[in-house]
C-alpha cells in the first residue's frame, strides 16, 4: 500500500504543483513494507491465522448444536406448534402454544424485576467504586453467580408458592429473577465503568445532577454493553427447567382462558416441555421437545435483535 | 437582573435544562435516585445473606450429625447414613476449571477475531477482488456478517441446559468415544488417561460445559474490547506497533477488567450448573483425575437427589448446598487476590 | 428509550391486571404432582378426562415421588401421585387426611443390549449377582447354564443404574433384598443406593439411550421405555422358579398373588405364583380426605372413577398393567370417603 501511495505522489507532477523536496526521499520502501521475514510481522500474521483458527474450533460446536436444532427440530415445525395444546402420550401433532406464552411472560416478569434493579445497582458499583458498600454488593453478586439453579427454585418455592398458596407464574418470574441478576449488575457495572470519563466530567461541567448524567450520558452510552447483559441474562433464564419444576410447575391448558391470564397457577414453559417431552419413550413427544427447543432458541434471536434494533435506532439518529 | 431573571431569559433561549445549576426540585430527585441506588443494592446483600442463611438453617441438623467429616468423606451411602461430598467437591472444581480454561481461552480469542473485525476485513477483500466493495447492495455485507456471526455466538446462550445435555449423550460421548479409549490404550500410564470412556465422564461435562460458557465469556469481552477507545488503538499504530503488539500490549490489559469479569460470570455458570451436568458427568461417587471416568459435581448431586429427597435427606442436601456456595466466595476471593497481585490495586476489581 | 420502557411496562400491567381474579366459578382445576414412572398414563387420562368434561381442567407435573408427597404434604397441589406410597408418620402429618388409592400398576424390566442373544434368561442368582458386582462377565457360569444355546461373549458386563434417586430403584432394590439377604444388608432398599458397580444415568432415558449406545450392556428400567425402543429384555426366574417374560399377562398374574389389605398399600417385592413376572409394583396416587371446595371433591371422585373403568383399558397400549377387579372394586369403595 506505501508503494501505491508513493507512485500516485510521482503524479503530481511539476507542472501541477509549485516545487518542493520529496519528503520520501531517502526513505526505503521496500523497508516499510510488510515482511514475513520480520519477526514481529510473522508472529502478527501467526497469532492472527491462530485466533482465526481458535475462533473456526468455537464455531464448530455451536453451528453443530445449531444444525441439530434445526435438524431435529424442523421437521415438526409448523403453524400449529404456536396455536395446540401439548399432546398426551400416544397422541399424534399437537403443540406447545401455552409453553410459548407461559415462557414470554415468565421471563418477561423476571425481566421486568431485575432490569431496573439490575441496571441500578450496576449504575452504583461504578460510581461509587471504592467504598466499603460496594465491594461488599460486587462481592455478594459474583458469589450469586454460582448459585444453583435448583436452588433458586427451592426458594422461591418457600418464599412464594407456601406463602401464597399454590404453584404460579409470579413464583417462576421470582425464581428466575435470582438468576438473572448477578449477570445484568456485574455486565451493567462493566459497560458503565467502562464510559470514558470525560463524558461523565463534560456533563457535570455543564451543571447536570447525578440523575441526569446517568440518565442522558452514561445509559445511553453504555446500552450496547448492558443490552448483551440481558440478553445473556435472558437467554439463560428461558433456558431453565429446575427453578420452573419447583414453583411453576407445568400445564397443559392455555393460561390465557375466557379474556383473562391468571397468573396465579401453574404455568406451562417450553424449558419444562422440554424436560418433559425429551424423556418420554413417545416419538412424538421428543420430536416435540425438539421443535420446542428450537423456537426457544429463536424467540432468544428475534428478542436479541428487537433489543440491537433500539440500540441501533439510536445511533442513526 | 435578578438571578432568577437571567435563568428566565436563558430558558427562553435555550429550551435545554441541562446547563443551568440544578433546581431544587431536581437536587432532591438526584438525592432520592441515590438513596434508590443504594437501596438497590444493599438489596443485593440482604439477598444473598438470606439464601445463605436459609440454607444454613436448613443444614443445621446435617451439621450436627456429621460435622467436618462430611467434607473429608468419600461414600455417599443413604441406606447405611453415611454421606461425604469429597469427590463432589473434586468434580465441581475440576470440570469448572478444565471448562474455564478451555472456555475462556477460545472465547477470548473469538473475541478478538470479533473485534478486530477479521472476517469484515475478509469479507471486504473478497468484495475488492470482484471491486463490488462499494456497490450499495453489497456495501454493507461485512458489517452484517461481523453482526450475524456476533448474534449466533449469543445465540449459544439461549440453548436450554437440557438440549445440551441430550447433545452431549448422544452427540459428543459416541464421537470421542474412540479417540478416548485410543488415548487409554496408548497412554494409560499417564494419570489424565488411566481409565476407558464408558460413557458420560469428566470430559464430555467439562467440553459441554465449555460450550455453555463461551457465549457470555466471549460476548463480554467483546464487549470490552470494542469499548476501548479508538485512540489507544490509533496511537499504538502510530507509535508503528504491529496489529497483535496493540491487541497484546494494549487492547487487552485496558479491556482486562471487562473480560475478567466475563470470566467470573462464566465461570460462576460452570459451578452451578445443574441439568446438562446431571446427564453427562456420570454421577459416580469417585475421586479421579482421569478425564474418562465418571464424576460427580455438587449442582449435579443436588438436581438427581433433591427431587426424591426424604426429609432426612435434605439437611445433607442443603449441606452439599452451603459447601458449594463456600467455594463459590473462596474462588472469588482467590481470583480478586490474584488479581490484585497481577494487575496492581488501583486496576483489580 | 423512556417511550419504549413506558410501553413494554404498560404491556405486562394488562397482563398482571386482567390476571386478578382468575376463573369463574363454575370451572374446577386440579393440580396434581408427583412420581414420572405413571406420568404419561396420567396424562392421558386426564387429558381424556377434561376434554369429556368442560368445566374441569385436570393438570399433572411430574416433579419425583418425593417431591410430590412434599407438595401434597404442604398443601400446595390438589393431588399427587407415588411409586413409593407414603410413610405412616407422613401421612399423620397431613391436614384433613389421607386416602391413597392404588391406580395402576407397572413392571420393571432388565433391558439389555446383546444383540446376538435376543432370549436371554437371568436366574434369580444371576441378576442378583450381576448388580451386586458379583457377575461380571457375561460367559459366567451362573449365566452360561441357563442359556445353553446362546453365544454369550467373554466381554464384561456394563452395568447401568440410575444416577438420579427413583420411585423404579426404590422398587427395583425391594426386590433384590427380598431375594437375597446379602443384597438388603449391603446395598439395601433406597432411592438412590450406593451401587457397586454401574455407570450411572439420569432417568429412564438416561438408562435407555445408554443402553442403546453401549455394547453389552444391562439396566433395570420401566417396561414401556424397552417396549418403544425394542430393546431385548431378559426373562426372570421367579420364586416359584419358572422363566418368564414381562407381559400383561404375567404382571397381572403377580398382583393377582397378593392380597391387598384394606389400607391399600401391597408390596409385591417376591411374588409368589408360577406365572408371575418377579418385578412388579402398584403405584399410588394421593388425596386428602376433606376438602375445602365440594366441587373440587366432586370432580376428583369422578376422576377416580374414571381412571378405575375407562382409563384402565387405555393402560396396556401404554406399557402400564391393568388393575385386576377385586382390587377395581376395593379401591371404588374407598375412593367414597373422599369429601
Amino acid at each position: 500500500m506505501s508503494k501505491d501511495r508513493a507512485s500516485s505522489r510521482s503524479d503530481l507532477t511539476p507542472s501541477q504543483s509549485p516545487p518542493v523536496e520529496n519528503p520520501f526521499e531517502g526513505v526505503n520502501f521496500a523497508e516499510l513494507e510488510l515482511s514475513l521475514y520480520r519477526p514481529r510481522t510473522l508472529q502478527s500474521t501467526l497469532l492472527s491465522g491462530l485466533v482465526t483458527c481458535m475462533t473456526f474450533i468455537a464455531l464448530i460446536p455451536l453451528f453443530a448444536v445449531l444444525w441439530m436444532l434445526i435438524w431435529r427440530g424442523g421437521q415438526k415445525f409448523s403453524l400449529a406448534l404456536f396455536t395446540q395444546l401439548p399432546p398426551a402420550p400416544l397422541e399424534q401433532g399437537g403443540g406447545f402454544g401455552n409453553a410459548i406464552v407461559g415462557t414470554l411472560i415468565m421471563v418477561g416478569l423476571g425481566a421486568l424485576i431485575t432490569v431496573p434493579l439490575g441496571i441500578l445497582t450496576g449504575v452504583f458499583l461504578a460510581e461509587a467504586m471504592d467504598s466499603k458498600l460496594a465491594e461488599a454488593v460486587r462481592f455478594a453478586a459474583k458469589v450469586l453467580t454460582g448459585f444453583p439453579s435448583i436452588l433458586a427454585g427451592v426458594f422461591a418455592y418457600g418464599a412464594v408458592v407456601l406463602v401464597t398458596g399454590g404453584f404460579s407464574a409470579v413464583a417462576g418470574a421470582i425464581a428466575l429473577a435470582i438468576l438473572m441478576l448477578p449477570t445484568i449488575i456485574l455486565t451493567s457495572e462493566s459497560a458503565v465503568a467502562m464510559v470514558p470519563a470525560k463524558m461523565k466530567e463534560a456533563s457535570i461541567g455543564m451543571g447536570a445532577t447525578g440523575v441526569q448524567t446517568v440518565w442522558m450520558v452514561l445509559l445511553p452510552t453504555a446500552m450496547p454493553g448492558i443490552l448483551t447483559g440481558i440478553m445473556l441474562a435472558v437467554a439463560r433464564a428461558a433456558g431453565e427447567t429446575a427453578p420452573l419444576l419447583f414453583t411453576a410447575l407445568f400445564s397443559n391448558y392455555w393460561l390465557i382462558s375466557s379474556g383473562r391470564a391468571d397468573l396465579m397457577q401453574p404455568t406451562a414453559s417450553l424449558a419444562v416441555l422440554i424436560y418433559n417431552f425429551s424423556g418420554m419413550p413417545f416419538a412424538n413427544q421428543v420430536e416435540l421437545a425438539w421443535a420446542a427447543a428450537l423456537v426457544l432458541v429463536l424467540l432468544v434471536l428475534i428478542f436479541n435483535l428487537i433489543g440491537q434494533s433500539f440500540t441501533r435506532r439510536r445511533y442513526e439518529e | 437582573m435578578s438571578k432568577t431573571q437571567v435563568r428566565q431569559e436563558v430558558a427562553a433561549w435555550h429550551p435545554g435544562q441541562i446547563w443551568q445549576p440544578p433546581t431544587k426540585a431536581q437536587r432532591w430527585y438526584d438525592g432520592a435516585f441515590r438513596r434508590l441506588c443504594l437501596v438497590f443494592a444493599a438489596f443485593t446483600i440482604v439477598l444473598i445473606a438470606w439464601l445463605a442463611l436459609g440454607i444454613a438453617y436448613r443444614a443445621i441438623p446435617a451439621f450436627q450429625q456429621y460435622g467436618l467429616n462430611f467434607i473429608y468423606s468419600t461414600t455417599w451411602d443413604p441406606n447405611k447414613a453415611q454421606y461425604g461430598v469429597l469427590p463432589e467437591i473434586w468434580g465441581t472444581l475440576y470440570t469448572s476449571l478444565l471448562a474455564l480454561i478451555v472456555g475462556s481461552a477460545f472465547g477470548v480469542a473469538a473475541a478478538i477475531f470479533l473485534s478486530e473485525g477479521f472476517l469484515g476485513e475478509a469479507v471486504f477483500k473478497g468484495l475488492k477482488a470482484f471491486n463490488l466493495q462499494f456497490h450499495p447492495l453489497w456495501r454493507k455485507l461485512p458489517d452484517r456478517l461481523e453482526q450475524i456471526l456476533k448474534n449466533l455466538i449469543e445465540l449459544l446462550a439461549a440453548v436450554p441446559s437440557v438440549v445440551y445435555g441430550l447433545w452431549g449423550l448422544f452427540v459428543i460421548i459416541p464421537l470421542i468415544r474412540p479417540v478416548c479409549n485410543w488415548l487409554h490404550e496408548q497412554f494409560g500410564w499417564f494419570p489424565l488417561f488411566s481409565t476407558t470412556l464408558s460413557g458420560p465422564g469428566v470430559l464430555p461435562a467439562a467440553f459441554v460445559l465449555s460450550i455453555m460458557i463461551l457465549p457470555t465469556i466471549t460476548a463480554i469481552s467483546r464487549d470490552a474490547l470494542v469499548s476501548v477507545p479508538p485512540k489507544l488503538r490509533m496511537a499504538a499504530y502510530g507509535l508503528g506497533a504491529t496489529r497483535w503488539e496493540t491487541i497484546l500490549g494494549v487492547l487487552l490489559p485496558t479491556a482486562s477488567r471487562g473480560i475478567f469479569g466475563g470470566m467470573v460470570l462464566g465461570f460462576g455458570r460452570a459451578l452451578g450448573e445443574t441439568m446438562a451436568l446431571a446427564m453427562l458427568v456420570g454421577n459416580a461417587n469417585r475421586l479421579t483425575v482421569s478425564l474418562f471416568s465418571p464424576a460427580n459435581t455438587l449442582a449435579a448431586l443436588l438436581a438427581n437427589t433433591f427431587p426424591e429427597a426424604s426429609a432426612k435427606e435434605i439437611p445433607v442436601l442443603m449441606y452439599a448446598a452451603l459447601i458449594l456456595l463456600a467455594i463459590s466466595l473462596v474462588v472469588n476471593i482467590f481470583g480478586a487476590f490474584v488479581l490484585e497481585k497481577a494487575v496492581g490495586k488501583g486496576e483489580a476489581k | 428509550m423512556a417511550k419504549y420502557c413506558i410501553s413494554i411496562v404498560f404491556m405486562f400491567a394488562l397482563i398482571t391486571f386482567g390476571a386478578c381474579g382468575g376463573g369463574t366459578g363454575e370451572s374446577v382445576k386440579l393440580q396434581g404432582a408427583g412420581a414420572s414412572f405413571p406420568a404419561p398414563l396420567y396424562l392421558k387420562w386426564f387429558k381424556s378426562f377434561s376434554a369429556a368434561q368442560p368445566n374441569v381442567q385436570v393438570d399433572y407435573q411430574s416433579v419425583g415421588s418425593g417431591s410430590g408427597v412434599k407438595s401434597f404434604m404442604d398443601h400446595t397441589v390438589d393431588f399427587a401421585a407415588s411409586d413409593a406410597a407414603m410413610k405412616p408418620e407422613d401421612m399423620a402429618k397431613v391436614k384433613g387426611g389421607v386416602q391413597l388409592l392404588p391406580m395402576t400398576a407397572g413392571s420393571i424390566v432388565l433391558a439389555h443390549s446383546l444383540k446376538d442373544v435376543p432370549n436371554l434368561k437371568l436366574s434369580r442368582e444371576a441378576y442378583v449377582g450381576i448388580f451386586s458386582g458379583k457377575i461380571t462377565t457375561w460367559n459366567d457360569p451362573a449365566i452360561a447354564s441357563v442359556n445353553p444355546d446362546a453365544k454369550l461373549p467373554s466381554a464384561p458386563i456394563n452395568v447401568i443404574v440410575r444416577a438420579d434417586s427413583s420411585g423404579t430403584t426404590f422398587v427395583f432394590t425391594k426386590h433384590l433384598s427380598a431375594v437375597s439377604k446379602e443384597f438388603e444388608q449391603g446395598i439395601g432398599v433406597h432411592n438412590m443406593p450406593n451401587w457397586p458397580v454401574g455407570t450411572r444415568s439420569k432417568g429412564n432415558e438416561g438408562i435407555t439411550a445408554s443402553l442403546l449406545t453401549t455394547p453389552g450392556s444391562i439396566g433395570y428400567i420401566e417396561y414401556g421405555y424397552a417396549h418403544s425402543q425394542k430393546l431385548p429384555v431378559a426373562t426372570l426366574q421367579n420364586k416359584a422358579g419358572n422363566y418368564v417374560a414381562p407381559t400383561t399377562a404375567s404382571a397381572v398374574a403377580t398382583l393377582a398373588s397378593a392380597e391387598m389389605p384394606p389400607n391399600l398399600i401391597a408390596w409385591i417385592s417376591d411374588p409368589e405364583g408360577k406365572d408371575a413376572y418377579p418385578i412388579v409394583t402398584y403405584t399410588w396416587m394421593l388425596f386428602y380426605k376433606q376438602y375445602d371446595s365440594k366441587a373440587k371433591a366432586k370432580a376428583l371422585r369422578s376422576l377416580i372413577d374414571y381412571g378405575l373403568t375407562e382409563g384402565q383399558k387405555e393402560s396396556e397400549a401404554l406399557g402400564y398393567v391393568p388393575l385386576p377387579p377385586d382390587v377395581v372394586t376395593k379401591v371404588k369403595a374407598a375412593a367414597e370417603s373422599i369429601s
